[in-house]
């Protein structure tokens, strides 16, 4: 897909996520909430950067202090909204929320996006294992906690929440754990002759090295 | 993947702003939900109540000003819930027990508030008053007079009310302590009577 489409893709979706009505029925369960709206936003965001153009993503990568920068940036981001008091804040008041859906985008999806590939195989290793140790953790305490942590939400719900998280966590596990020995050989390659990103070595660029 | 000098100051930069927001959000990682927040923030600061009219099971009105230079318990119930209503009408019960009898009306009341005005008509806030052993005076069975005021009356305290979905509702039950101010000044669990007793003597 060429750059205008991905960003007309992610407008699209973010203009589709925003209308009341949707935002009324993925705020409606904490499932719907936490594991469809907000990876959506995050996918925005991801979208968003491979819409830019390459001088753009560098600058953008540059000020935000580089794939380091980046991870940390939606490291931060995305735990905040993890909080169970930022969801029902975002469910409560439609400004928390109006941040959320600008947060999302722009400060874990974007980010995540510009810094992939510079990060190398073994900071993509790290983003995968922590979101995987993430989804376990949060999970099990929804399914253990004995309180209610969303004031906005079923304690049903929250249950069902942290089930679909240990399941997604298993499948993001599988399908992470399939990519390296089976899916994309030439990704475990790009990250073992020393992808910086800035300066595409030919295999990076999805090129063979000898024709 | 290569850093460099600037890039390791912007990233710890970002880190630092990142803890702060995140213990901006909890309150100094003290309160994660919103629940936590509101027991903290109430207790930092005691709220105001608006000035809601409240009808009881005797189809009596009257306001939460009526109570000033008392304490009074509020809890906020459904009268057709029989889980968590359920313990809290035993909490109140055994809060009413544990309160001596002097202070009973002339220094402490209690309130139960039910937040479904329309099917809680006075009759049904009666029997739900016999079904806990509330006298109807000292201990109040009411709802707000006017169901428009519920949501107010709902957001001073911080209550959020869901519907279940089965015709019933799920809620952040729990007992809180309107002070002689008429400020709601404490909240605490529904198993901690005891402790909201004994907090009962701290209350000037």
């Amino acid at each position: 897909m060429n750059a205008p489409a991905v960003r007309f893709g992610a407008a699209a979706l973010f203009l589709l996520l925003a209308l009341p009505p949707a935002r009324a029925w993925l705020e409606a369960t904490m499932t719907r909430h936490m594991l469809v709206q907000i990876p959506l936003l995050v996918a925005v965001g991801v979208l968003l950067g491979g819409g830019l153009a390459a001088r753009v993503r560098r600058a953008l990568l540059t000020a935000a202090g580089g794939p380091l920068g980046g991870l940390t940036a939606a490291a931060f981001t995305s735990t905040y909204w993890m909080l169970p008091r930022a969801l029902d804040a975002a469910v409560a008041d439609v400004w928390v929320d109006a941040v959320k859906f600008a947060t999302l985008p722009l400060l874990v999806g974007l980010p995540l996006a510009l810094a992939w590939r510079p990060l190398g195989a073994v900071g993509r290793g790290f983003v995968w294992t922590n979101l995987i140790s993430m989804l376990l953790f949060v999970g099990w305490l929804y399914v253990a906690a004995p309180v209610r942590v969303c004031n906005s939400y079923l304690t049903d719900d929250q249950a069902q929440a942290g089930w679909a998280m240990i399941q997604i966590a298993g499948l993001v596990f599988a399908a992470w754990f399939a990519a390296l020995f089976v899916g994309r050989p030439r990704d475990a390659q790009r990250g073992a002759i020393g992808d910086n990103g800035l300066r595409p070595t030919p295999a990076s660029r999805g090129q063979p090295l000898f024709r | 993947m290569r850093i460099g000098g600037r890039d390791l100051a912007t990233t710890a930069a970002i880190a630092l702003l990142g803890v702060a927001v995140l213990s901006w959000g909890s309150d100094g990682f003290t309160a994660f939900t919103a629940e936590a927040a509101r027991r903290r923030q109430v207790l930092a600061e005691p709220r105001p109540l608006p000035a809601v009219g409240l009808e009881d099971q005797d189809g009596r009105r009257f306001s939460f000003a009526d109570y000033a230079g008392r304490l009074l318990a509020v809890e906020f119930v459904y009268t057709r819930c029989d889980t968590v209503c359920y313990s809290l009408g035993a909490a109140f019960k055994q809060i009413r027990e544990s309160v001596p009898a002097h202070r009973l009306g002339r220094d402490f009341a209690l309130l139960s508030v039910s937040f479904d005005p329309v099917r809680d008509d006075p009759p049904r806030l009666r029997e739900y008053a016999g079904r806990f052993g509330a006298d109807g005076v000292h201990w109040r069975i009411a709802r707000p007079a006017d169901a428009g005021e519920l949501a107010a009356l709902l957001a001073a305290f911080g209550v959020v009310v869901v519907p279940d979905g089965l015709g019933g509702f799920e809620h952040n039950a729990a007992i809180h302590l309107v002070g002689r101010d008429g400020r709601l000044r404490r909240i605490a669990d529904l198993d901690a009577v005891d402790a909201f007793v004994a907090g009962l003597e701290r209350e000037t």
